[in-house]
C-alpha cells in the first residue's frame, strides 16, 4: 500500500538514508535536486487513486472530529513539499484551500519560524491536487492541526541540512553553527544563503544536528501579528480568483436552471439563442442548459432566450412549514420529567441557510484528448476529480486539478458542482470555458445549512442540575465529499447515517456538569441540498443550549455568568468567560433596552467566550460594543485569528437576526442579498476588542479556530437580545419572527 | 454595433458592444480588468464598485452608453505605480481583508466617502459603507482602515 509505506517514509535520519538508497520505493522523501540546483524536500509519488486509500482510524482513537482527519493524514505527514531555491526563496506548497481564513499566512509563518528563514521570502502557493494525499480536505478548522507536527518536522529537517551543508562547506562542526534569516552563520561570521547552500543541502547524507523540531516557546514569529500575504495583491485588485485566471481562450458560460430545486428539462429549443450575438455554444448538461458565449452579459442574453419545458424538481408542493412539522414528528420525545423538580423545556428552530459566500460557484475547465485541466477553488480536490472522472469518462488520473485563492467558503466547496459542469460544457464545446453561477444560481440551487429543530429539557432539584437533555431533528448533512477521498465519500454514500452520526458524536460539545446528559441526532433526507456550514452541527444545538441555559440560569435565579462558572467542566472556557465578563464589566447598568449577553463555546481543542452589549430601542436592534476571549492552545497569526472571532461575530448576529432560506412550494424564495439579509456595516458594533490567551508551556499544540467562534458569538447575540426585550426567541432569524 | 472609446485608468480602449451592455462585463470579459468582481449583477453588493467621473458607481448596472467621456477608475487605477492610495495602505496596515473578494469595491467605496468627508463620523461609514456587502465580517476594521486612512490623507 502506497499509504503504508509512506507512513514509514521518514521519522528519522537513518530512515531517510534508507529511502534514498531505495528509489525503487514508490513512494519516498526527496531530498533532490531540481532543474534549477533547487533543494525540494517531501515526496511526491505517482500512485493510483485506489491505492493512495486506507482505512479510517477506529473511533475509540478519535477525541473530536479534527482527528480523524489529522489521523487519515498521518501516514502522508512526509508527503509535503518544501523548496528552497537557488534565489534564496522558501517555498512550500500548502494541500488545503485559502479561502480568507488565512492559512497560507499561519504556514508561512509557522515554516519562517522553524526554518528560521526570512519571512518575506517564505511564500506559501496552494498545491494543485495530489492523488497521493487522498485525505486532502479543508474543514473542520483543521488545517493547523492537522498539518502541525508534519510541517514544523518537515522544516525541522530541511534547517538541519542546510547547516550539515554549511559545516561540510567550511569545515566546521555543524553544532557550531546558527541560522537566522535564509542564512547559516558561523562563529567566526562566515555566512551563506539558504538559496547558496540548497544545492550542497540536497546531497547531503545524513544531517549533523538533530531534526527536532523548535518548542513553541522558541518561537518569534508565531504568535505574533502580521497581515496576510496577499493583502497588498487584494488591495490592489491583482489577487486571482478563479474567474480572475487568465486561460487562453476560456470563454464565460452560463446554465439556464430549472425554477424548482432539482428541476431537470423535458425538452428545450435553443434556435433563437444561438442566432444572437457573441454566442459560441449551447449545449445540454444534466441540469440545466449551458451558455457559452464572448462575454457573461451575451452568455446571460442568450441564456434567456431558451425556450425550456421544466420537469417539476423533487420537493414540488412542499414547504418549509411542512418540513418542520416533519422534524417536530421525527424528533426523539424528551423524557418526561419527575414530579416536584424544576424543569425547563425549550424549541429552537432554525431555516435553511446559504452560504452566500463573496464569489460565487465558478470553476474553469479545459477539458480535451481525454485529460482535464480544472481551475476550481476546493476543500475536497480529489473527491471533484472523482466526480468530474464520472461525468466526462476521463480517468481520475488525468483530472488536474489547479487550487485558485478563494472568495469565501463557509463549507460550499466541499462540494464542486460547478467544475463538474464546466468540464461538461468544455468536453462538448471542445475548448476551454470559464463557468459561473450567478447569485440567483447560487441562492436557488445550492447548498444549505440543514433545516434544524432542537428540543431541550432540563430539571433540577435545589441547585443540582439533574438532567440535561438535547434532540435534534434535522434535514440530512450532505457528507457525500467523506473525507475528501474515494473510499470514504464511497462509504457515506452507502450509509450516510453512520458517518453523521460519526460526525455528530466527535463534533458536539457540551461542557458543563450537568448530570444526567443526552444528544440525539435524527436526521431525514428532505430533498433540499445541504452541506456543511461553518461549525456544522455546533452552529445549531451549541447555540440553542447557549440559548436555554441563559434562560435557565435566569428561572433558577442566578447570574447568568455565574451559573455557567459553577457548571462549567472546561477550564479553557472558564477563563475566556471570566476574561470577557471582567473586559465587559458584566452586570453593570444598562440604560432601558439596552442589555448585555454572554455565551462560551468549547471544540477543536480550542475554547472562547464573547460580551456583547445590544440596543433594541433603535428601528432595528443592533450591537453596541462587543468583548471575545478565545484559547486555541498555540495562537499562530493573532492578527488572522482576531479577524475570525471578529468576523464569526458578524456571521452570528446574520444568521440569528437576520438571513435565512424559505422554501416555496418546492423553490428556494431567496434569490440574491436584496432578500438574503447578511449584516451590513450599520448592523456591526463599532468596536469588537478580541483577547487572544498567548500559547502556554514549551509543548502546547494548536487547537482549531475558524469555526470557534460562531456559536458563542450567535448565542451571545441572541442572549443579549433577550434580556433587553425580556422576551424567549425560539425561531431564527429572530427579525423575521418577533 | 456601436462603437464606445471608454477610457479607463488613464488608457482610451475602442470597444464595440451592445448599447446595453453592462461596464462591468466590459472590463471583466473585453479588457480583462478583473479588479472589479461579480458579486449579485444587480447593484446590491458592491463587489464590482469603481468610480465613474467622480461618482461611486456599480459597474454591473452601469450601461456602457451611460459613461460617454467620463474617466473610468477602477481598482486597478487607484495606486501611482508602486504607491498605494492612501486607503489601500490602511487596509494592509489594519490587515482587513479575509477573503478580500468584497475589498476592492469597499476600498473604492471608502475613497469616494472620504473624498467627500474628510473626517467622516461613525454614522457617515455606517451611511456609506452600508451598501457593500463583506461575508466574512471585516467591518470592524473597515471602519477603523477608513479613520486611520482619513487621519493619513488629512496630514498629506
Amino acid at each position: 500500500m502506497a499509504g503504508r509505506s509512506d507512513r514509514t517514509a521518514v521519522t528519522t535520519d537513518d530512515e531517510s538514508v534508507a529511502t534514498i538508497t531505495s528509489p525503487s520505493r514508490r513512494s519516498f522523501l526527496q531530498y533532490s535536486l531540481a532543474g534549477s540546483a533547487t533543494l525540494v524536500m517531501g515526496s511526491t509519488f505517482v500512485g493510483d487513486e485506489a491505492a493512495a486509500s486506507i482505512s479510517l482510524p477506529e473511533l475509540g482513537e478519535i477525541l473530536d472530529f479534527p482527528d480523524v482527519i489529522a489521523l487519515a493524514e498521518a501516514p502522508y505527514a512526509s508527503n509535503l513539499l518544501l523548496e528552497i531555491t537557488t534565489g534564496n526563496r522558501v517555498r512550500f506548497e500548502l494541500p488545503r484551500l485559502d479561502k480568507g481564513q488565512g492559512i497560507a499566512t499561519a504556514f508561512a509563518m509557522l515554516i519562517a519560524d522553524e526554518l528560521d528563514s526570512d519571512y518575506e521570502r517564505t511564500d506559501v502557493t496552494l498545491s494543485d491536487r495530489r492523488a497521493d494525499r487522498p485525505f486532502s480536505i479543508t474543514g473542520n478548522s483543521a488545517a493547523i492541526r492537522a498539518l502541525w507536527d508534519p510541517v514544523r518536522s518537515l522544516c525541522a529537517h530541511a534547517r538541519a541540512r542546510l547547516v550539515t551543508a554549511a559545516a561540510l562547506r567550511w569545515s566546521v562542526r555543524a553544532s557550531s553553527l546558527r541560522t537566522s534569516q535564509s542564512s547559516v552563520i558561523a562563529t567566526d561570521g562566515r555566512i551563506a544563503t539558504y538559496g547558496e547552500l540548497s544545492a550542497e543541502a540536497a546531497r547531503v547524507a545524513i544531517p549533523l544536528i538533530p531534526v527536532t523540531p523548535k518548542p513553541v516557546s522558541q518561537y518569534k514569529i508565531v504568535g505574533t501579528k502580521r497581515a496576510r500575504k496577499n493583502a497588498r495583491a487584494i488591495v490592489t485588485g491583482t489577487e486571482k480568483y478563479t474567474l480572475d485566471t487568465s486561460v487562453a481562450g476560456a470563454m464565460p458560460t452560463v446554465v439556464a436552471r430549472a425554477p424548482d430545486i432539482g428541476g431537470s428539462v423535458l425538452s428545450w429549443n435553443g434556435a433563437v439563442a444561438a442566432s444572437m450575438p457573441g454566442v459560441i455554444g449551447i449545449v445540454p448538461i444534466p441540469n440545466g442548459i449551458a451558455v457559452t458565449a464572448q462575454t457573461f452579459k451575451q452568455a446571460f442574453d442568450a441564456r434567456d432566450a431558451l425556450q425550456i419545458s421544466w420537469r417539476p424538481g423533487p420537493v414540488r408542493g412542499q414547504s418549509d412549514a411542512g418540513m418542520r412539522n416533519t422534524l417536530r414528528q421525527i424528533n426523539t420525545p424528551l423524557t418526561p420529567v419527575l414530579p416536584l423538580v424544576g424543569s425547563l423545556s425549550a424549541t429552537f428552530e432554525f431555516p435553511y441557510l446559504a452560504h452566500a459566500m463573496m464569489e460565487v460557484m465558478s470553476a474553469v475547465a479545459d477539458v480535451r484528448d481525454q485529460s482535464a485541466e480544472i481551475w476550481y477553488a476546493s476543500q475536497s480536490p480529489n473527491f471533484v476529480a472523482a466526480q468530474v472522472a464520472q461525468s466526462t469518462g476521463i480517468p481520475a488520473s488525468k483530472v488536474k486539478i489547479h487550487i485558485p485563492f478563494a472568495g469565501g467558503s463557509f463549507g460550499r466547496r466541499l462540494f464542486g458542482e460547478a467544475a463538474v459542469e464546466a468540464a461538461l460544457v468544455s468536453k462538448a464545446l471542445r475548448m476551454p470555458v470559464k463557468l459561473m453561477w450567478t447569485r440567483n444560481d447560487d441562492m436557488r440551487h445550492g447548498r444549505f445549512r440543514p433545516l434544524s429543530r432542537c428540543d431541550i429539557r432540563a430539571s433540577w432539584l435545589a441547585g443540582a442540575t439533574l438532567s440535561y437533555e438535547h434532540h435534534i431533528a434535522a434535514a440530512r448533512n450532505d457528507f457525500r465529499h467523506g473525507l475528501g477521498d474515494a473510499l470514504t465519500a464511497a462509504g457515506v454514500n452507502v450509509v450516510p447515517d453512520l458517518f453523521n452520526q460519526v460526525g455528530f458524536i466527535t463534533m458536539i460539545s457540551l461542557p458543563y456538569r450537568f448530570g444526567n446528559t443526552s444528544s440525539k441526532l435524527v436526521e431525514k433526507e428532505l430533498g433540499v441540498p445541504t452541506a456543511s456550514w461553518r461549525s456544522v452541527y455546533s452552529g445549531v444545538m451549541t447555540v440553542a443550549n447557549e440559548i436555554f441555559i441563559d434562560e435557565m440560569a435566569r428561572i433558577r435565579r442566578y447570574d447568568e455568568v455565574d451559573f455557567r462558572l459553577r457548571h462549567l467542566d472546561s477550564a479553557a472556557a472558564e477563563r475566556c468567560l471570566r476574561y470577557v465578563a471582567a473586559a465587559g464589566a458584566w452586570g453593570r447598568t444598562m440604560p432601558r433596552g439596552q442589555a448585555q449577553g454572554v455565551a462560551v463555546h468549547a471544540e477543536y481543542r480550542s475554547a472562547v467566550a464573547y460580551l456583547v452589549e445590544i440596543d433594541t430601542t433603535g428601528p432595528e436592534p443592533r450591537l453596541l460594543k462587543a468583548y471575545c476571549a478565545v484559547d486555541v492552545g498555540v495562537p499562530v497569526n493573532v492578527s488572522g485569528l482576531q479577524a475570525q472571532m471578529q468576523g464569526s461575530l458578524i456571521d452570528g448576529w446574520s444568521v440569528m437576526f437576520r438571513a435565512g432560506n424559505h422554501v416555496d412550494d418546492g423553490r428556494i424564495r431567496e434569490g440574491s442579498f436584496g432578500d438574503f439579509h447578511w449584516a451590513r456595516m450599520r448592523h456591526a458594533p463599532v468596536t469588537t476588542q478580541v483577547h487572544v490567551f498567548p500559547a502556554e508551556g514549551s509543548n502546547a499544540e494548536p487547537g482549531g479556530a475558524g469555526e470557534l467562534g460562531i456559536t458563542a458569538a450567535a448565542a451571545a447575540c441572541v442572549n443579549a437580545y433577550a434580556r433587553a426585550t425580556k422576551t424567549q426567541p425560539r425561531r431564527f432569524p429572530v427579525q423575521e419572527y418577533d | 454595433m456601436p462603437q464606445y472609446v471608454l477610457k479607463v485608468n488613464g488608457d482610451e480602449h475602442v470597444i464595440d458592444a451592445p448599447n446595453d451592455m453592462p461596464l462591468l462585463y466590459v472590463l471583466r470579459d473585453r479588457l480583462g480588468i478583473t479588479g472589479p468582481k461579480y458579486g449579485c449583477g444587480v447593484g446590491i453588493c458592491g463587489a464590482c464598485t469603481s468610480h465613474v467621473g467622480n461618482s461611486v458607481a456599480r459597474p454591473c448596472i452601469v450601461r456602457i452608453d451611460s459613461v460617454g467621456a467620463q474617466e473610468v477608475t477602477t481598482i486597478e487605477g487607484l495606486a501611482t505605480g508602486d504607491v498605494l492610495h492612501p486607503v489601500q495602505q490602511a487596509w494592509i496596515d489594519e490587515d482587513v481583508a479575509q477573503c478580500g473578494f468584497c475589498q476592492p469595491g469597499q476600498i473604492m467605496t471608502a475613497v469616494a466617502l472620504l473624498a467627500q468627508i474628510a473626517n467622516p463620523t461613525d454614522a457617515d461609514i455606517d451611511a456609506a459603507m452600508s451598501e457593500n456587502v463583506c461575508r466574512c465580517g471585516t467591518y470592524v476594521r473597515i471602519r477603523a482602515a477608513i479613520k486611520r486612512a482619513a487621519a493619513a490623507l488629512q496630514q498629506a
